[in-house]
């Protein structure tokens, strides 16, 4: 079976009264994932034994009827730690890497009875837009596979537009769970910095990394989040804050709400399609009782410079620690300590991952610092500031999610500036710690076109409030790509 | 178009990262670094005087965890996935340069 | 030509506390390699560092000791640097803000104070250890992690008895606050030093040569001895000294060579991500502060002028916490103050010795040694056969039992020793009047045949007397 035209209380509602059983709505799942996966590459690694085992396990112990993610079938991005199962954060340093612990929303997801039925392509190390950085595949949107499902989570969201599963977790730096979600039309959030514990995601920008769901609709976005956030004594960061039930607003409306949105993010370089799908947002959003006004943030033309320091500054650290000593892949033939080091990482890393070490490394070294890491540091207070003081009047804002609909592969990917580019409309929110959305709201030639929703930090409801008035206002997640698996 | 960063800095950057660029990859590398270099430049235009550098977003302050040993029992678990062992150490090639940077 | 020396310690101190600075796993030396290691001492993918409060703690006590000024908003900063013993490849440290700086530590040589100012104390990681063999070296991830006080002194030593003075009195503050056991020879400290000369009157330091991990304070002396030599000698002939680090050989007391330094290291050092910012409050500083055990110093200030003891044996008895606090129960027991001094010096000290072990790990009581001192000087037993009672405190015995039970108690009793005395007077006629000669050495063969008479309980002050009385009559 696919999961097009299903939900999480759907699908539930099947699993509760019996008429599918864990197992084999975990067999099924798996046996669709086959048969579309092959067109689509989402999926580095299956675990159908783990999956059939939880499976049953969950069956004898049966359902439970207050829980909408018990017995469910997950996809999990392969940056998330998880025990016992095969996680490479799509590089060859990893390839046979089986971790002996698991992530923390590794772990409350299994607690809550999902089944993780395996684990998403991505971009290596999540660096990247496009998916197509992974050392092991390249993943294809599942409406026009001659493109890209945007990255660095393009396995998860192509998995979750494609069918294959109902939803999947996947992780955002700089926009790596909202753009591949605009890119294939399903929903993605990435929380506020701090609302989900980080223990078990490997590194990336530390920052700046946070974890979230990528699901088909609004509501079983909420449930998801629900399931992973709280603070974790594992994770000093994360917050202490009091998690409310993300659903619990979602049918508030968005009448008196006030939307703001910044004129830097509809300058030039925006696609036209994507220009207008965001016009028509606002439009229905006016209609639904928002008022919606154009902000400025005044920094955003210096935040992919920012964003990009820092970023790979704070990886090119997390990242030596792949040095081939204790674990991951370890160079042969080699001469001596540093050959084993030089090899091992030259060898293991790819060309993009090096790159951004390499940037990161020199905005870090002796001389450059000051007016490299550390001016960054400080632009990022200025749009935080800018943020700040949009939010004094504003309870939201409205914005395109990427600046194109999905682009062919191969077509990008040569050029890291224009790579980076694309990031401009998404990174500012993680610069900033925001929770951040994208929601489907259009379509360019037959692609969908995802628009993003931007809340005051720890704000996840009123998101979430929005994206579910729009989306129950529109069909444009309702629709599903012809390709992917025929039911 | 000035330089940013020369061929010799993108070698001295490698090394410091530990990864070998071949010397037919070097301009190809110092190219893109360069571009994206210039553009990190782009932020000298901004007036930061007296601006706190952000380093992180998190709203926790003074979190510290109590200090109670537990021992997590991974031992096992973590040697056998290195590469490689011998009588519960991890054996790496001879370390010559006793005098590191240990400190 | 005249020079001047500039000397510059860096100590790593090793901090006691239970779990290790940002993981769980347990401080503990001498298990199985890597047992006491989970996955954020091995810096497997995923992990994040938390920080132990104890060990903040710990610093700002130390901090405290020192005399230095509490950081209140300190972070972590990363240091990054590729070696097998450092997993994350950085070493998680203080580098902008660390938590204590601008302290002091007082110094007196030959009768002269002198104050050292520390620059900074951080807090951060130890790394592991590796071994070396031939083909191969082994790693050991159980010391990963164990928390570490760098103490970075200001360019105010001027000779290597000075570096030495310094760290005596380090050691020893460190050593009073408990957050530590500094010792040389376990590695819970370690000194790194340099060392620069210029001419007297030169504005501009000299260039500096670094020694790294020297073994003990009297090496450190002697190393920097050597080097303060060597230095001159060379720009004696005209040479110049170049950035080095250099190591020292113990068996010929001499410095050779171990790398030119070529500039400076580039550790890329900043801010760590993963920790939240600290805030450290007034009340917090306060309440550390009254927890603050009375610092060397003033003791042995106290020991002299109100206890009467000399400087040196207030000194000897200051060397740790354990020792001092042992003394001040004795006194307050009742013991004599001095006696109480020789005794801790004397046999107690031997004890220790020869059996290799901390004063607080014995059975030896500050009640027991008091109340056998208190048998001394109220004349119930001698000095000599507190020797034995000295022995039976050391298995745990009770002094006033043990001298009871083994019917030690000394005859003091003029009425009960004057028989025996004129007894002894009338055996030997020719010792009475090799007395009456004037040779000294005839009383203490007649001491010797009372002690004899008794089995050695008599007590010889009063025998004596009693003698002299009885012959001069």
């Amino acid at each position: 079976m696919n999961y097009f035209n299903q939900s999480l209380t759907s699908i539930h509602k099947q699993l509760s009264d019996k008429s599918v059983s864990a197992e084999d709505l975990t067999k099924q799942t798996l046996e669709n994932i086959k048969n579309v996966d092959g067109d689509i590459n989402a999926f580095l690694t299956l675990d159908e034994d783990g999956a059939l085992k939880q499976a049953k396990e969950i069956d004898d112990k049966g359902i439970d009827s207050d829980n909408l993610l018990s017995g469910l079938p997950i996809a999990v991005k392969d940056n998330i730690v998880t025990k016992g199962l095969k996680t490479t954060a799509a590089s060859k340093i990893l390839e046979n890497f089986t971790p002996i612990y698991d992530a923390t929303v590794s772990e409350k997801i299994k607690k809550l009875g999902t089944i993780t039925v395996g684990k998403t392509n991505m971009d290596e190390f999540a660096m990247g837009g496009s998916t197509e950085n992974s050392a092991f595949k390249i993943t294809h949107n599942p409406w026009d596979t001659t493109k890209v499902p945007g990255g660095s989570s393009g396995g998860s969201a192509a998995a979750v537009a494609a069918g294959e599963v109902l939803a999947a977790l996947g992780s955002d730096t700089g926009g790596s769970i909202r753009q591949p979600a605009s890119f294939t039309g399903v929903v993605g959030m990435k929380p506020t910095y701090g609302r989900v514990s980080r223990w078990g995601l490997i590194a990336f920008g530390s920052s700046l990394d946070q974890i979230g769901p990528i699901t088909r609709n609004v509501a079983d976005n909420a449930t998801l989040l629900n399931a992973i956030a709280g603070h974790d004594d594992h994770d000093l960061t994360s917050s202490t804050k009091e998690v409310p039930d993300f659903t619990s607003s979602l049918n508030k409306g968005v009448k008196g709400l006030r939307i703001g949105i910044p004129s830097e993010f509809m300058a030039q370089g925006l696609d036209d399609d994507v220009k207008q799908t965001v016009l028509n947002t606002a439009e229905t959003f006016k209609k639904l009782g928002a008022t919606v006004d154009e902000v400025s943030l005044p920094h955003t033309k210096y935040g992919v410079a920012a964003y990009y320091i820092i970023s790979s500054s704070e990886a090119s650290s997390n990242l030596q620690r792949f040095d081939g000593i204790r674990y991951g892949r370890r160079a042969k033939d080699v001469k001596n300590l540093e050959d084993l080091y030089v090899k091992s990482r030259s060898e293991g890393f790819g060309d993009e991952v090096k790159r951004r070490i390499m940037l990161g490394t020199f905005s870090l070294s002796a001389g450059f610092y000051d007016a490299y890491f550390k001016k960054a540091a400080q632009v990022r207070t200025l749009m935080i500031n800018d943020f700040n003081n949009v939010f004094k009047d504003f309870d939201l804002i409205l914005a395109p999610t990427a600046p194109t609909p999905a682009y062919g592969i191969g077509e990008d990917v040569s050029d890291p500036m224009t790579m980076y580019m694309n990031d401009v409309l998404t990174l500012p929110v993680n610069l900033a710690g925001l929770p951040g959305m994208s929601v489907p709201a259009g379509f360019s030639k037959g692609l969908p076109v995802g628009v993003q929703l931007i809340g005051r930090p720890f704000d996840e409801l009123t998101v979430y409030q929005a994206g579910n008035a729009f989306e129950q206002e529109t069909d444009f997640g309702k629709q599903t790509p012809t390709m992917g698996g025929n039911n | 178009m000035t330089e940013k960063i020369s061929e010799d800095q993108v070698r001295h950057v490698a090394q410091l990262a530990k990864l070998k660029i071949n010397d037919d990859q070097l301009p190809y590398f110092t190219t893109q670094l360069d571009q994206i270099i210039g553009l990190f430049e782009t932020l000298s235009e901004v007036d930061t005087d007296g601006i706190k550098p952000t380093s992180s977003v998190t709203d926790q302050v003074n979190v510290m965890r109590e200090d109670v040993a537990d021992n997590w029992n991974q031992r096992d678990g973590l040697l056998a996935s290195a590469p490689d062992t011998q009588d519960g150490y991890i054996r790496v090639p001879t370390i010559i340069d006793e005098s590191g940077e240990n400190e | 030509m005249n020079f001047e020396t500039t000397i510059g310690l860096e100590v790593h101190v090793e901090l006691k506390t239970h779990s290790k600075i940002f993981s769980p796993s347990p401080v503990e030396f001498g298990d199985e390699p890597n047992a006491n290691t989970n996955v954020i001492d091995w810096g497997y993918p995923g992990v994040l560092p938390t920080t132990n409060k104890g060990v903040v703690h710990d610093g700002i006590m130390a901090g405290l000791a020192l005399h230095a000024q509490i950081e209140r908003q300190p972070h972590f900063d990363r240091k990054n640097y590729f070696y097998p013993d450092n997993p994350k490849a950085y070493q998680i440290t203080q580098s902008e803000t660390p938590i204590a700086h601008d302290g002091w530590v007082e110094i007196e040589i030959d009768g002269h104070k002198k104050k050292i100012g520390i620059a900074e104390m951080h807090i951060e990681e130890d790394a592991g250890k590796n071994t070396h063999a031939t083909d191969h070296s082994y790693v050991d991830l159980n010391r990963q992690g164990t928390p570490l006080i760098e103490i970075v002194s200001k360019p105010d030593i001027a000779s290597p008895e000075e570096a030495y003075a310094y760290l005596e009195q380090l050691r020893q503050i460190v050593q009073f606050t408990g957050v530590s056991d500094v010792k040389m020879e376990e590695g819970s400290m370690r000194v790194d030093t340099n060392i620069s000369i210029r001419p007297v009157g030169q504005k501009e330091y000299g260039t500096k040569v670094e020694m790294k991990n020297i073994n003990s304070f009297n090496y450190v002396r002697k190393s920097l001895d050597y080097e303060e030599q060597r230095q001159q000698r060379v720009l004696m002939s005209g040479g110049s000294i170049q950035q080095e680090t250099r190591r020292f050989d113990e068996t010929t007391g001499q410095t050779e060579l171990m790398r030119v330094k070529e500039g400076s290291d580039d550790y890329r050092y900043f801010p760590e991500p993963d920790l939240p910012v600290l805030t450290i409050s007034q009340e917090w500083i306060d309440q550390i502060e009254s927890e603050l055990p009375e610092p060397p110093a003033k003791r042995r200030e106290r020991y002299v002028n109100e206890l009467g003891i000399t400087d040196y044996d207030a000194m000897v008895i200051t060397q740790t916490k354990e020792m001092s606090d042992f003394y001040e129960a004795m006194i307050k027991a009742g013991a004599d103050a001095k006696l109480a001094a020789n005794y801790l010096q004397g046999d107690v000290n031997a004890y220790l010795n020869d059996n290799q072990v901390e004063l607080q790990d014995t059975k030896i009581t500050p009640e027991h040694l008091a109340t056998m001192i208190k048998l001394i000087t109220d004349g119930t037993i001698s000095s000599k056969m507190a020797k034995k009672v000295f022995k039976a405190i050391t298995k745990g015995d009770e002094p006033k039992k043990f001298v009871e039970d083994k019917g030690m108690v000394q005859l003091s009793d003029p009425a009960q020793l004057q028989p025996l005395v004129d007894k002894v007077v009338g055996a030997n006629p020719q010792s009475v009047e090799d007395f009456h000669n004037g040779k000294d050495r005839a009383i203490g063969f007649l001491v010797g045949q009372i002690m004899k008479e008794t089995h050695g309980k008599a007590n010889p002050q009063v025998v004596n007397k009693l003698l002299k009385d009885s012959m001069n009559k």
